[in-house]
């Protein structure tokens, strides 16, 4: 094979039967699983990542807790009553429900792997995770900051997960920096998917794969809207910066039914670090203020009684609780405060100066954990936070479905707990499945391509452990696809040639025009995809409800949005890049500006505003439960380029009246 | 807190192909400068893209030689604290200096087995092919995990 050079790469064509295309905490948990069900079935299966497995993924960092744990004590259902509470009634229950039955198998998992998690013991006093207390699998007692978390030394999270996930596939089956970009359709059936082409990173190398199954799960989207910080800070977006659309833009094109892509998520955080509230308001009891001291959810309570039954439960849904908060701000009344020194002041009152020192440790391990950043802002600012206060604001939208947020791909889900098997709302697409289930746990509406974690939509709250359980899940299900179409043969619709010359246009690009001007970065004939990528947020932010307008938007905001982003569509066709650091970065602008563009068209078909503190609709600025109780779903046709909006009906699958007992 | 490399610190790694922060990087920001036409260092690596990074310490934690360390947001932070871990083993140690030069160090554990240690399906039950359309994973509870939950609140079964 001749070496590829920049412009003209090597063409590696590769047939599997099951390809895996990321490798966060989805795809680790299906490369554990696989194996397993794949032994003497002769499947040939493989694994991309666009980064190394050790760290990629929303959890590279590490994290500082476990968000999904049921335990012994607690019920599937009341965890799927509080995901559909927190994300204003509309989830999937069956979905829901089966994260809830399977997710804590993988968290005992990682203990035995080794992750620390901390512990009680029996006078109720906290251990770090490295004290040799009984296993949660022998019922030990974690330490729960919350009703579904627990707390854990979780620096080297995804370092463990992706060794047993490695360990388990064998490297023989795992490339790394190789950055999937397009699903290819079948040629015989555009309903199913035979394909899909990639690049490295690290070498001029074009891959196109063809197999039976593939598992989609390259993480939700960050970056389509103008961050708080614009310099160096750009990069200190509150979800993981590499997660660019991927799993969305990719799924959409191939004909996959996407839902709810109107929901976003607008993470209440420590201001400019963005670290974790979680661990103070639950750990450590801490308030959050405004300027004068007030507490917010107190004084601004009775603006849930807006939006029933949502602002009623015990624990408001997130979107409400930012509604309260910028109520304050719009007052005038901020800056907003988490007063964490009343509440390490209150704490240490009970507590031995050995069990004062741990708890300094524990509030500083929150952010060393998973947002180091954010203690980068305290030592910068001389913040200690039992002599200083810390501001908190909420953040740009992020588009994601595993944690607080539920956009993503209308997924299979289980059999066994009463999903609906018909639809009763008209105007769903007739090539699409009627019921909640169509065979195969985790596939999308298109044959043959499954997703989990963040790619699975109206099912949220599932984060890091739930996510892991997701992709066995669905790594299970892809098993049994391959074993059932075993006589059947991928024929890509695309010949391999225009495949390589659409993924390396922006190189050509580069080359064709880079002497026209002297200076690389200004020239006629390209745009790069920074600024690209400028453009697309300027537009988000300022029409499609960023922090620029404080969330909001209009059906004519909207309008106007639409038309800029057509523009910036086909402008993209005119990315350049200068290098394959940069092809990797127009590749993840192009998934982006799709993914943009799904949320603007749900926003504009869905005619409320379902998810009050993470939008507004001021021209519809109401829940309506009548007419809107329901899912917004759509398809993209990659041929016109347009988008269909449609409803789908919702169905309770658990009696949610519990929540307001 | 876009990470820097030190220059008289940075070795490189040897001349190998890749370095272990480019390795690392889940971002693709670290690169190697083979001829010094970037830097003007040759055979030392630098944060390509310093206003894409996400401050996750990857490269600061993997880096053999500890040349890297960051630099607070110059649009977002004062100058002069720092936040530099040393990762082990089994535990990461932390030493936190204040701008006003208040010195914290902290030290947490990462992981409770050797690395490189796991056995994946070591005592695991092999997959059982007449349960594979049945909820459950191939050992199922085995981990003890699976929560069956009460049939009663499944209201359309």
């Amino acid at each position: 094979m001749s070496e590829g050079t920049f412009g003209n790469p090597t063409v590696v064509e590769e047939e599997v039967d099951i390809l895996m295309i990321g490798g966060g905490m989805a795809c680790c948990g299906a490369a554990f699983e696989i194996m397993r069900w794949a032994e003497g079935t002769d499947l040939k299966i493989k694994l991309v990542d666009k980064a190394a497995m050790d760290r990629s993924g929303a959890v590279a960092q590490g994290l500082s807790a476990i968000n999904t744990y049921i335990g012994p004590e607690q019920d599937p259902a009341d965890y799927a009553r509080m995901v559909s509470n927190d994300l204003m009634g509309i989830t999937r229950d069956d979905l829901a429900y089966d994260v809830g039955r399977h997710v804590d198998e993988s968290v005992h998992l990682f203990e035995e792997w080794g992750l620390p998690i901390w512990k009680t013991d029996e006078n109720g006093e906290r251990f770090d995770g490295s004290k040799g207390m009984t296993t949660l699998k022998d019922g030990g007692k974690p330490v729960r900051s919350g009703k579904w978390q627990i707390m854990i030394n979780g620096e080297s999270y995804k370092w463990i997960v992706a060794e047993a996930a490695k360990k388990a596939l064998g490297m023989d089956r795992i490339e790394e920096r190789i950055f999937v970009v397009k699903l290819i359709n079948d040629k015989n059936d555009k309903g199913r998917v035979a394909g899909a082409v990639g690049f490295s990173t690290r070498e001029d190398k074009v891959v196109v794969y063809k197999f039976k199954a593939c598992l989609l799960a390259a993480g939700g989207c960050v970056n389509i809207f103008r961050p708080r910080s614009v310099g160096e800070g750009t990069g200190r977006a509150w979800y993981p910066v590499w997660n660019a659309g991927s799993t969305y833009s990719m799924a959409a094109e191939a004909g996959a039914e996407l839902t709810l892509m109107e929901n976003r998520f607008v993470p209440t955080r420590f201001k400019d670090g963005y670290g974790p509230v979680g661990a103070w308001f639950l750990l450590f009891k801490s308030k959050a203020t405004n300027a004068y001291g007030e507490a917010y959810m107190e004084k601004n309570k009775a603006m849930l009684d807006d939006y029933p039954p949502y602002g009623h439960a015990a624990v408001p849904a997130s979107c409400l609780r930012n509604h309260l908060m910028l109520k304050e701000m719009k007052d005038g009344h901020g800056p907003i405060w988490m007063d964490t020194v009343t509440a390490l002041a209150n704490l240490r009152e009970t507590l031995s100066p050995r069990e004062v020192k741990h708890l300094e440790a524990e509030a500083w391990e929150d952010f060393l954990d998973m947002c180091v950043g954010q203690c980068g802002i305290w030592v910068g600012e001389n913040i200690e936070p039992e002599k200083k206060n810390s501001e908190l604001m909420p953040t740009e939208p992020y588009l994601l479905g595993s944690h607080s947020g539920c956009c993503g791909i209308w997924t299979s889900g289980p059999d066994d707990v009463g999903a609906p098997t018909t639809e009763t709302e008209a105007g769903v697409p007739e090539h699409l499945p009627a019921g909640w289930n169509w065979g195969y746990r985790g596939m999308t509406t298109v044959k043959g391509l499954f997703t989990a974690g963040d790619g699975v939509g109206a099912s949220g709250h599932k984060f890091s452990s739930g996510s892991h359980a997701e992709g066995r899940l669905a790594a299970k299900a892809m098993v049994k696809y391959c074993l059932d179409n075993k006589d059947w043969t991928p024929e890509l619709d695309t010949d391999v040639q225009t495949l390589v010359d659409e993924i390396y246009k922006p190189v050509r690009n580069f080359l064709e025009f880079k002497d026209y001007t002297t200076a690389i970065d200004v020239n006629p004939n390209y745009i790069t995809p920074k600024m690209l990528q400028f453009r697309l947020q300027k537009i988000m932010d300022e029409y499609v409800a960023g922090v620029a307008t404080y969330y909001n938007t209009n059906a004519e905001m909207m309008k106007v949005a639409g038309e800029k982003l057509d523009m910036l569509k086909e402008d993209a066709e005119k990315m350049r890049a200068k290098d394959l650091h940069e092809l990797l970065r127009a590749w993840e602008n192009y998934h982006r500006i799709l993914t943009a563009e799904a949320h603007l068209k749900h926003i504009e078909f869905r005619q409320e505003s379902r998810y009050p503190g993470f939008y507004y609709r001021a021209d519809k600025n109401f829940v309506d439960e009548e007419n809107w109780h329901c899912f917004v779903n759509s398809i993209y046709d990659k041929e016109t380029k347009q988008w269909t909006c449609f409803k789908r009906a919702h169905v309770d699958l658990v009696d949610k009246s519990k929540l307001f007992k | 807190m876009p990470t820097f490399v030190r220059t008289e610190k940075c070795d490189g790694c040897k001349g190998q192909d890749k370095t272990a922060c480019m390795y690392i990087c889940p971002h693709d920001l670290m690169k190697l400068d083979k001829d010094g036409s970037d830097t003007g260092h040759a055979m030392k690596s630098y944060n390509q893209e310093p206003e894409q990074c996400w401050e996750c310490y990857s490269c600061v934690k993997i880096c053999p030689q500890n040349a890297i360390e960051c630099r607070h947001y110059a649009d977002v932070v004062p100058l002069g604290g720092s936040v530099q871990p040393l990762r082990g083993t089994d535990s990461i140690m932390w030493t936190i200096k204040f701008r006003n030069g208040t010195m914290k160090r902290f030290k947490f554990p990462i992981r409770t087995t050797p690395e490189g240690s796991i056995d994946p399906y070591a005592g695991k039950p092999e997959a059982d092919m007449a349960n594979i359309e049945k909820p459950g994973f191939f050992n199922h509870n085995e981990q003890n995990g699976y929560r069956e939950g009460d049939p009663s609140e499944l209201i359309c079964k």
